[in-house]
C-alpha cells in the first residue's frame, strides 16, 4: 500500500486507519459490530511479569529428578465430592450452540486424558459432552437454557455464573444462523431468531438471594457437589467478598482477555479489568476472610497461553486457572491449515473472530454440519491434552526454578515487575526495586496486607 | 426400587430440617407426605424427583418445589421468592399469594397460585403452565419462551416484554404491554386450552370474559432501527 511507502503521509494517532474503518462500516450498516474472541488491545499482561530463579538464597529443585506436584482439589467447603483434577488447568465454559458438538466432545475428551475438568455452557449439557467428559462442571446461568435437575445431578459441580470477562454485566446473543433445531430444541426456542440470553438471573438478585438460590441447588443436589460462582473482572475485591459471603466454595474470576462467542466490540474492549489487575484482588479478598489456599480456591482465567501464564497467576494467588480461546486453539481454531478459507470470509488465519457469523472453517465455532463434521473429535481431544500437557509441564518447570514442590506453592515474592503499570497492578516490584506503585497509600491498602516490607 | 409405603409420613420442620425433608423426598419411603411449621423456609420440598404428594402446612421461603420434576406438591399459606423455579413436571399449589419470579423458568408441570403473584410471574418460562387465581405484578412472562399463563384477576405493567412463543390469557385489565407483547384473537383452540387449564386448576370462570396476548414476533431478528422497541 502506498501510505507504507510515503512518509511524507500522515495518519492520525487518534483517527487511525482502523478507527476509519469501523466509523465508515457504521455509518454504512447501521448496527455494531459483534464478533467473538476477547478484548484484542494492550493490555498489562503476564508478559509483563518476571520470576525471581533461585541461587544463593533459594535453592532450586532438580528439573527431571525431584517432584514438583500439579494437583489441586477444588470445593473443600462444603461439597461432599471436592474435585480432584491432575492439572490446575481447567476448560471454561462454552456453550454447545457457540460450538459445534464435535468441538465440545473434543474439549471433554482433552481434559479428560489428563484428568482436568470442562464446562458446559449457555445451552445445557449436551450427551456427548457428558460422555466425554471424567469431569464436568455444569454452568448455571441467568438464560437457564436447558437447565433441568437430571443434568444438574449428573454434573460433577455447579458453577453459577454472573459474569464473564469479556462482558461483565452483558447478557448473550447467539444469532439466528447458529440456531439449529438442535439447538433451538434445547433452548426451547424456534430456530433460525436471534436468541437474547438475559444478563440477570431470573429469580434471585443480589448477594442476600444467591445465598438462598446456592443453598437450592445444594439441597436439590444433597451437598454433593462443589458450587462455583464466576465473575467477569470489575469490581474484583467485593465480588469475591460478596461471592463467598453467599456460599461460594470455589470463585472463578475473567479478566477482560476472556473469550466470547458473540459480544458488541465496544463491550468487549471497553468494559471490564484485566486479569493481571484482578488476581491480586481476589487474592486478598480471600486472604482477609482466613480462606485463601484453606476453604475457597480460585480459578482465574482470561489470556491464559502458556505455562508461564499459569504459574503467574498461580503465584498471584489462583488455585487453578481456566482457558477457552487457548483451548479452542489448541483444536485448530484459526489453523493455517484454512488459510485460503479464511481470506475468502475477509480475514485471514490467526485475526478470526467471527465466531458469531457460524462458518468456522475450522468447524468449532459453527452448527454448520458439513462444516462441524471436518473436526475430529478424537484427533482434536488428542491436541488439547498435548497442550494441557505442555501448560503443567511449563509450570512445573517455573515452579521448580523458584524451588516450590507444587507449583502452589508459588507466591508474589517470586515475582517482579517490568513495568511500573504491571507493578502497581499485580502488586509486586518493579524489577530491580522494592518499588510496589500505589502501595500503602488509599482505601485499597488492605489488599496490600502480607506484604508490610514493600508498603 | 422398593413400593413406597401408602401411610402419610409426618415431618415437623420446628424440630426437623429442611436438609433432612429434602433428603427423605428425594429418596422416598412413602408416596404422601405432609410438612407441619415450615416458618417460612427455604428450599422446602426442591429437588423431587418422583410422583410422590406433599403437603405443607404453612406459609414458606424461597425456591419452595424448585425443580419439581413430577411431584405433586401443595403449599397451604403463601410462598416466597420464586416458587417451582425451574419445574419440569407435576403440580405446584399454592392457596395463598406468592412472591416474585413465580414459575421461573420453569419447562413443564402445572402451577397454580390460588392468590396473586408478585413482579416477574412466569419470567423466562419454557414450557409451564401456570394458572393464577388472582393478579400478577409487573414484568411478568417477562422474555416468556414456552407454555401458558392464566391470569384471572389483572396483570401488571410489562405483561410479556420481550415474550418469545408463550400465550397469556387475562381476565381483567392489563398494564402497558412489554415489548413485542400484543393483543391476539381468541379463536376456538384458545377457549378450548383455556377452559382445560382452568379446570386443572379447579378455578370456575367463563372464557369468553379472557383476552389473549402474545409475541408479535417484530423483535426475532435484531435490527438498530428497532433499538429504541426494547
Amino acid at each position: 500500500m502506498a501510505l507504507e511507502h510515503s512518509p511524507s503521509l500522515r495518519e492520525s494517532a487518534t483517527f487511525d486507519r482502523g478507527v476509519i474503518a469501523e466509523i465508515q462500516r457504521a455509518a454504512e450498516t447501521g448496527v455494531y459490530d459483534i464478533r467473538g474472541w476477547g478484548a484484542k488491545r494492550a493490555v498489562p499482561h503476564f508478559d509483563d511479569l518476571l520470576f525471581l530463579g533461585a541461587s544463593m538464597s533459594r535453592y532450586p529443585l532438580e528439573g527431571y529428578r525431584e517432584r514438583c506436584d500439579t494437583d489441586v482439589v477444588l470445593g473443600t467447603r462444603n461439597a461432599r465430592y471436592p474435585l480432584h483434577l491432575q492439572t490446575p488447568v481447567t476448560i471454561a465454559g462454552m456453550s454447545f450452540g457457540a460450538l459445534s458438538g464435535q468441538a465440545k466432545e473434543a474439549l471433554g475428551r482433552g481434559a479428560s486424558e489428563v484428568g482436568t475438568s470442562t464446562t458446559t455452557g449457555d445451552g445445557g449439557m449436551t450427551p456427548e459432552e457428558r460422555g466425554q467428559s471424567k469431569t464436568l462442571v455444569y454452568q448455571y446461568l441467568p438464560s437457564r437454557y436447558g437447565m433441568n435437575p437430571t443434568d444438574l445431578r449428573k454434573a460433577d459441580a455447579i458453577e453459577v455464573v454472573l459474569g464473564q470477562g469479556a462482558k461483565p454485566g452483558g447478557g448473550g446473543m447467539l444469532l439466528g444462523q447458529k440456531i439449529s433445531d438442535r439447538v433451538a430444541g434445547m433452548r426451547t426456542l424456534p430456530a433460525g431468531i436471534d436468541q437474547r440470553s438475559a444478563c440477570r438471573h431470573p429469580d434471585w438478585t443480589g448477594p442476600d438471594d444467591l445465598a438462598i438460590k446456592i443453598l437450592e441447588l445444594r439441597e436439590i443436589t444433597d451437598w454433593e457437589k462443589p458450587v462455583y460462582v464466576k465473575v467477569g473482572a470489575t469490581r474484583t475485591y467485593y465480588d469475591v467478598k460478596l461471592a463467598v459471603a453467599a456460599g461460594a466454595d470455589v470463585v472463578v474470576v475473567d479478566g477482560m482477555q476472556g473469550g466470547t462467542a458473540a459480544t458488541q466490540d465496544v463491550f468487549i474492549e471497553h468494559v471490564g479489568i484485566p486479569t493481571l489487575a484482578a488476581i491480586p484482588q481476589a487474592t486478598a479478598a480471600l486472604q482477609e476472610l482466613g480462606l485463601h489456599r484453606h476453604g475457597v480456591q480460585l480459578i482465574v482465567s482470561g489470556g491464559i497461553r502458556s505455562g508461564a501464564d499459569v504459574a503467574k497467576a498461580m503465584a498471584l494467588g489462583a488455585d487453578a486457572v481456566a482457558i477457552g480461546t487457548a483451548a479452542l486453539i489448541a483444536l485448530g481454531d484459526n489453523s493455517p491449515e484454512y488459510a485460503a478459507e479464511y481470506e475468502a470470509l475477509g480475514t485471514a488465519a490467526g485475526c478470526y473472530d467471527d465466531f458469531q457469523d457460524g462458518r468456522d472453517p475450522a468447524g468449532i465455532t459453527t452448527q454448520d454440519p458439513e462444516l462441524a463434521s471436518r473436526l475430529d473429535p478424537i484427533r482434536a481431544g488428542k491436541q488439547l491434552a498435548n497442550y494441557l500437557r505442555v501448560l503443567t509441564m511449563e509450570a512445573q518447570t517455573i515452579a521448580r526454578a523458584c524451588g516450590k514442590s507444587h507449583v502452589r506453592h508459588l507466591e508474589p515474592e517470586d515475582l517482579v515487575a517490568l513495568t511500573v503499570e504491571a507493578a502497581a497492578m499485580a502488586r509486586v516490584p518493579l524489577a530491580g526495586t522494592d518499588w510496589i506503585p500505589g502501595a500503602g497509600h488509599g482505601a485499597e491498602r488492605s489488599w496490600t496486607q502480607g506484604r508490610g516490607h514493600h508498603a | 426400587m422398593a413400593a413406597l409405603g401408602t401411610e402419610t409420613i409426618t415431618v415437623d420442620l420446628a424440630s426437623g430440617s429442611v436438609r433432612a425433608l429434602n433428603a427423605e423426598l428425594h429418596d422416598p419411603s412413602a408416596k404422601l407426605y405432609e410438612v407441619r411449621n415450615p416458618a417460612g423456609a427455604h428450599a422446602v420440598a426442591a429437588g423431587i424427583d418422583r410422583g410422590i404428594t406433599v403437603d405443607v402446612r404453612g406459609h414458606v421461603g424461597y425456591y419452595a418445589a424448585g425443580m419439581n420434576d413430577g411431584g405433586i406438591v401443595t403449599i397451604h399459606g403463601n410462598a416466597g421468592t420464586g416458587v417451582a423455579e425451574n419445574m419440569m413436571s407435576g403440580t405446584v399449589r399454592v392457596t395463598g399469594d406468592v412472591s416474585q419470579s413465580a414459575g421461573a423458568t420453569a419447562h413443564g408441570g402445572l402451577l397454580v397460585i390460588g392468590g396473586s403473584a408478585s413482579m416477574r410471574c412466569g419470567i423466562s418460562m419454557k414450557g409451564v403452565d401456570i394458572v393464577v387465581g388472582g393478579s400478577v405484578g409487573p414484568m411478568s412472562a417477562f422474555m416468556a419462551q414456552a407454555g401458558r399463563m392464566v391470569v384471572c384477576g389483572d396483570a401488571g405493567d410489562g405483561l410479556g416484554d420481550s415474550i418469545y412463543e408463550a400465550r397469556l390469557y387475562v381476565r381483567g385489565t392489563v398494564g402497558a404491554l412489554g415489548a413485542d407483547c400484543v393483543e391476539k384473537e381468541v379463536r376456538d383452540e384458545h377457549r378450548s386450552e383455556l377452559a382445560e387449564l382452568l379446570a386443572a386448576a379447579g378455578l370456575e370462570h367463563d372464557v369468553a370474559q379472557f383476552r389473549r396476548y402474545g409475541s408479535a414476533r417484530r423483535l426475532y431478528h435484531f435490527h438498530s432501527e428497532q433499538a429504541g422497541a426494547y
